[in-house]
């Protein structure tokens, strides 16, 4: 996995690492593309709180129970394999587009993340999972006395 | 799958016809159709719906399968970055045989609708003998 070296000092926006980081990913995978379907599996939307981060992904066909999710520091991992499609000898084919197999996406949070306050939702397909930002890395307003 | 903004090989976007009130970009959810005896199923992503907003019709030989979705806005939160766009699902089907209405079987589950299509009875083939005259 890349592993991008987070200065604080460089950047006012601590997302826009994960952006790059992101962008950066898309470049690398971009070559490897197969007809329909995206090289980076699955797409993900990110949204921002005040001290947290929300993900969502669109899973259809998996379950709470096969979606394996991993928190370590600044890392997220997904893994899920899909279930196995029908077969048969006495099956005719006549459309085939829905994912298939396994995957495994590793993506850089802007933050080190709690894994005690991880909470994942899956509900018609979609996975939701928010993450908390622990509170001893959380920004310390200081206070500037007058002497 | 609303895969939209990563997928640049087909257009996974369908225009809805005449339904000039709703202004949110529809997608064609993938689909996988296979026969087994005298059924056909078609099976289809449809994630973020809820099982209540599918709603699927058949007339005469034309199937529609219609996915409304909620969009999703978390309190508190702003949009960051987003792979995938979020949108109502149509796709419509003309099928070739004629389908016994009364035991079509549909199942929604995990966001993947799953439509079982019987033959009718009439549709099937029949043997002719020929008699010799």
């Amino acid at each position: 996995m890349l592993q991008t070296t987070f200065s604080p000092m460089r950047t006012m926006d601590p997302f826009a690492d994960m952006r790059r980081m992101q962008s950066a990913m898309n470049r690398l995978f971009d070559g490897t593309r197969t007809a329909g379907q995206s090289a980076t599996y699955p797409a993900v939307n990110f949204w921002a709180g005040e001290n947290s981060v929300l993900m969502t992904s669109e899973l259809p066909g998996l379950t709470e129970d096969n979606i394996e999710l991993t928190v370590q520091d600044t890392t997220l991992s997904i893994r899920a394999t899909f279930p196995e499609p029908e077969t048969g000898d006495d099956l005719v084919w006549h459309r085939r587009e829905r994912v298939e197999g396994s995957f495994l996406r590793t993506i850089e949070l802007p933050f080190r993340v709690d894994p005690e306050r991880v909470d994942a939702r899956f509900e018609n397909g979609v996975l939701t999972v928010e993450m908390q930002r622990p509170d001893a890395d959380k920004p310390k307003h200081i206070k500037i006395k007058a002497s | 799958m609303a895969q939209e903004l990563a997928t640049q090989e087909t257009s996974d976007i369908a225009t809805t016809n005449g339904d000039a009130n709703r202004r949110a970009m529809a997608f064609t959810p993938a689909v996988d159709i296979f026969e087994r005896d005298d059924t056909t199923v078609i099976v289809a992503d449809m994630p973020g719906v809820a099982p209540n907003d599918v709603d699927v019709t058949l007339e005469r030989q034309v199937l529609t399968l219609r996915g409304k979705v909620t969009p999703y806005a978390p309190e508190g939160y702003r949009a960051l970055s987003s792979e995938y766009r979020v949108g109502d699902y149509i796709r419509v089907f003309t099928l070739s045989d004629e389908i016994d209405q009364d035991k079509i079987n549909a199942a929604f589950k995990n966001g993947v609708l799953r439509l079982e299509l019987p033959r009718s009875a009439e549709t099937k083939p029949k043997k002719i003998t020929v008699k010799a005259a």
